[in-house]
């Protein structure tokens, strides 16, 4: 590790090119900064990209919807310019054992006859639930794009934010202040119940309260995860999901085209051993190949525990913080199948003509059933009985699969990080694989036999592949302890570091993860306010 | 072929998310111009053949609407009474078996739930027309009571027969014995072996009755009805004809005079009944109902805003016009909800949210009105008078028995 070569400097350098490092390296780039994107795969996106494993298909291997990205990014980096497309698809349904099904529709009329077959009082409750998560939404959307105040400093800046959280606070009145504080922390099952009585209404809806999240639909805190899966919209329509064109790393891609429409430079197979640190301050940083690049400022795409425990040397950083560090929730829990069909699989639950079947699909029909699969992952194996997002993006989009053929997207809750019969291997990868498959097909007769490929992702292939610490694909858990001026530590989330220079700009910071670009956003906003520059745009 | 409620074939929700009433057949005959909306979930005519004609039937002869999609609650049970008591701001006890009586429900904090009609159909049997679906905030009520609540929308099929000739019309169909009852009453009747409800009400301020039925016997009461009252001007009327009426005669409208309280998002948003003029259908003494503590403490204060009429200058309606104080429109102090020309008054009348200071009957005040000129804009401060909200109150709809036109 002795002679290393230096070579040029450059006002910024982002190490990783997930999508919020080229949202950062957008914006301190458009406000006229050199940047330099660094990447260790040898394709950028991290966990939005798309790739082609298998002859004729795109896969969307790690995410697979769009919604939270914020629209404000998407236009001040004219990202469909560049080519992004999304698309918003309608519904989903959850398939149920015994044969039957919810699906949810965006007509009103239609989707109030459906939850009406369940339960004529979940059909107008499901109202109320509408206003009240969209009540909570727009408490929460201001903040996402606003670096959180430091409760506890009295710099001016500080105090005008939390004066602002705080009238936004209020402005909601006595009631739902309360509601709000109950949301942040209360459990899905418990939420769900104060408003529905049948259990396939709510086990369809708890869904999107385990997604990515170590946590049960009973633990307390997962509301708020259900929460954060509804704030996102497609062209102002509040909750709204749906798909890059191209799959979702169509959206890296133009962000990278953006960049470099203006002047910033992306290299790839280029992972970073360290991040340099002189006397508290970061002077660049030192490649795996031996080079060092230098710059006064440099920003971190990797999680929380990633940039300081692998990419810094302990030395530079005060014993507290590292402790906090590494106490930093970031469970992995989640698995991806992402498979190539020959055909359309059916769905006898399904009934012929539905468009639900365009949207995401599940099979698991109780909170019991959820609450149970969580109880395999406590115990170190993979869900005998996962719950399931699946999707088949090809009937919309048509890049993602040869005409006839079909690409499916399968996102598996919940799968262990370590697996307590011992280490990951092919063959119990393979096993994990199978169970989701077995989970599929009894659903669909036909699916095991148009399946042409299949990717089996796990936890820990998604940590070594993309860098997410146990493959947690928030870079870190969703919880009130984790969330606002909390994230990723209390003090410490204003997206600067104990080292001068060095600032985080991935999901670990406010406000979480999910492809959403406010971190990478927030994080370069923060740069440009320590140089004294303003923001582009 | 749309779906019926009651047929019960024909494409699923998700293919036809809109049923037809059970008048569909017969109203599809006469709906020229193939202009629908969607109400509750029902396909409705919105207009047959011209705003206009329609709604001059309206005030002229006589005119069929059908009002199935409204929604329909069976109230029953030992504690129908004090459930309805507890429920709405009137006093229930008081409603005499056979009587109708428009009735407000509000949350806890005195918001405006929604507006309806309450029926007393027995000692303790009730039925409840609302304009949204209520059942979860009815169930939600009525835990401790011993009631049953049931929707009962699909399963009663109804017209309104509106008009100074309605009541003609009604006889002349063999229905005679209606011309004893009073407004606001409710009587039983057999059209030739057809069980018919029918009441003294409706949602045009004019003469005129509702007409309540099982769907099976919603065309043949059609046929009947247009039979004897096509000679006397009987026409169907779609919604927007309606709409010009209930204006004219000062009804509000939820989504477009008030947002329902539960559905309203945004702080600040839901009215109290104070605030949207209805304080005559609050009874403060009949003891507790929901929302009557928020109500007492917003009467001591008085309320922040009132929902006025207007009385407009010129002849441009001010539709969706914002209003202020000062003819510069340097202080905005309200907007308008619902705006027309009056056709029969001939006053440009609009019903209007102001702040409380500003409505006070007489007071005078300016409406930023827009008007489309072949695709050029101007922009008219118009001065308006607040007025009495009633704008059309003609005495036949009192009269028992009632004139023949
Ligand atoms: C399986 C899965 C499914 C998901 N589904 C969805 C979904 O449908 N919708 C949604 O909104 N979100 C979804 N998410 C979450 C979302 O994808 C992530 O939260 C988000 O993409 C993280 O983006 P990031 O830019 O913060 O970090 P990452 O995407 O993790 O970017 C970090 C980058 O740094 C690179 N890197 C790591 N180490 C080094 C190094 N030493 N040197 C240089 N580069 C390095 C990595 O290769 C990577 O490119 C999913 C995540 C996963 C894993």
């Amino acid at each position: 590790m002795s002679a290393r070569r230096s070579t040029s400097a450059h006002d910024a350098i982002v190490v990783g090119a997930g999508h919020n490092g080229l949202v950062a390296a957008c914006y301190l780039a458009r406000a006229g900064l050199d940047v330099l994107v660094l990447e260790r795969n040898p394709y950028i996106g991290g966990a939005a990209v798309s790739r082609s494993l298998y002859e004729g298909f795109t896969y969307s291997n790690c995410s697979y919807v769009c919604s939270l990205l914020r629209p404000q990014i998407i236009r001040t980096l004219e990202l469909p310019k560049f080519g992004l497309q999304i698309i918003p698809y309608e519904g989903g349904c959850t398939m149920m054992r015994d044969g039957g099904h919810l699906a949810l529709y965006d007509n009103h009329d239609a989707l109030r006859r459906e939850i009406a077959r369940h339960s004529r009082r979940d059909a107008e409750a499901y109202e109320r639930y509408s206003r009240d998560m969209i009540r909570q939404c727009q408490f929460i959307k201001p903040l996402l794009l606003r670096e959180p105040p430091d409760p506890t400093s009295f710099r001016p800046r500080d105090l005008a934010e939390l004066a602002y959280l705080g009238r936004r606070f209020h402005g909601l009145g006595e009631r739902r202040m309360y509601d709000t504080l109950r949301f942040w922390t209360m459990s899905a099952a418990d939420m769900l119940d104060e408003y529905f009585e049948s259990e396939i209404v709510k086990a369809h809806l708890a869904g999107s309260s385990i997604i990515g999240t170590a946590l049960g639909p009973r633990s307390p805190g997962t509301a708020y995860v259900l929460l954060h899966h509804y704030m996102g919209d497609i062209d102002d329509t509040v909750g709204a999901w749906g798909f890059a064109r191209g799959g979702m790393g169509a959206i890296t891609q133009a962000l990278a085209a953006s960049l470099r429409a203006s002047g910033g430079a992306i290299e790839s197979e280029a992972p970073v051993e360290q991040i340099l640190v002189r006397n508290g301050r970061t002077r660049g940083v030192a490649l795996q190949d031996g080079r060092e690049i230098l710059a006064p400022v440099v920003l971190s795409n990797l999680d929380v525990r990633r940039t300081f425990l692998k990419a810094m040397d302990p030395g530079d950083l005060p014993p507290e913080f590292l402790d906090g560090v590494r106490r930093f929730k970031i469970r992995g829990s989640s698995g991806k199948l992402n498979i190539a069909l020959d055909g359309m699989p059916t769905f006898p639950a399904i009934p012929a003509g539905s468009p639900c079947i365009r949207g995401d699909l599940h099979v698991t029909d109780t909170i019991e059933m959820m609450e149970r699969a969580y109880d395999d992952w406590k115990n170190g194996r993979w869900s005998r009985a996962p719950y399931i997002d699946m999707l088949i993006p090809s009937q919309i989009d048509p890049t993602m699969a040869p005409q006839g053929k079909h690409y499916m997207s399968v996102f598996v809750q919940y799968c262990p990080y370590e697996l307590a019969e011992g280490p990951w291997t092919d063959e119990r990868r393979k096993a994990f694989g199978d169970t989701v498959i077995e989970t599929i097909a009894r659903q669909s007769p036909d699916f095991k036999r148009l399946i042409l490929h299949a990717e089996v992702r796990t936890p820990w292939d998604i940590e070594n592949e993309v860098g997410l610490t146990e493959g947690n694909i928030f870079q870190g858990e969703l919880t009130l302890d984790q969330l606002l001026f909390n994230r990723p530590l209390p003090g410490w989330a204003q997206y600067r570091t104990p080292v001068r220079g060095v600032y985080l700009c991935g999901s670990s910071a406010h406000p979480g993860g999910g492809v959403m670009g406010a971190p990478g956003a927030n994080a370069a906003r923060a740069v440009l306010r320590d140089l004294g520059r303003k923001r582009a745009a | 072929m749309i779906e019926t409620a009651s047929s019960g074939t024909a494409a699923p929700h998700y293919r036809q998310p809109l049923l037809g009433t059970p008048f569909h057949a017969r109203s599809r005959a006469l709906a020229q111009v193939d202009q629908y909306v969607a109400w509750s979930g029902y396909s409705t005519v919105d207009v047959y053949t011209t705003v206009e004609q329609e709604y001059f039937a309206i005030r002229n002869a006589a005119t069929v609407y059908d009002i199935t999609p409204m929604t329909k609650y069976r109230i029953a049970g030992r504690d129908a009474v004090a459930y309805l008591d507890r429920l709405v701001t009137r006093d229930v006890a008081r409603l005499r078996t056979g009587r109708l009586g428009y009735c407000l429900w509000c949350n806890d904090d005195g918001e405006l739930v929604d507006d309806g009609t309450l029926f007393r159909l027995g000692e303790s049997e009730f039925r409840l027309c609302a304009a949204m679906r209520q059942i979860d905030w009815l169930e939600a009520s009525a835990i401790g009571f011993d009631v049953s609540i049931e929707e009962v929308t699909e399963r009663i099929a109804a017209l309104s027969l509106q008009g100074p000739v309605s009541c003609a019309i009604l006889k002349a169909a063999g229905l005679g014995e209606v011309a004893t009852l009073p407004p606001f009453a409710i009587g039983r009747y057999d059209l030739d072996g057809i069980e018919l409800t029918i009441s003294r009400s409706g949602f045009t301020g004019d003469l005129g009755y509702e007409i309540w039925m099982d769907p099976s016997a919603a065309e043949a009461v059609w046929d009947r009805l247009f039979d004897v009252g096509r000679s006397r001007g009987l026409r169907a009327i779609g919604s927007r004809a309606l709409d010009l009426a209930r204006i004219e005669a000062g009804y509000l409208s939820p989504w477009i005079d008030f947002v329902p309280a539960e559905h309203a998002i945004r702080v600040g948003r839901a009215r109290s009944p104070l605030e949207l003029g209805l304080e005559r259908f609050v009874d403060f003494d009949k003891g507790h109902f929901t929302g009557r503590r928020a109500l007492l403490e917003e009467r001591r204060r008085g309320p922040r805003s009132c929902l006025v009429g207007l009385d407009v200058e010129g002849n441009k309606p001010a539709r969706a016009a914002l209003l202020y104080a000062d003819a510069r429109c340097r202080r905005e102090i309200g907007a308008v909800t619902s705006a027309v020309w009056s056709p029969t008054c001939k006053r440009n009348i609009a019903i209007a949210r102001v702040d409380a200071p500003f409505s006070a009957l007489g007071t005078s005040l300016w409406a930023e009105i827009y008007l489309n000129r072949e695709l050029v804009w101007e922009r008219r401060i118009t001065r308006a008078r607040v007025v009495e909200r009633t704008f059309f109150a003609p005495e036949r709809r009192r009269a028992t028995p009632p004139a023949d036109f």
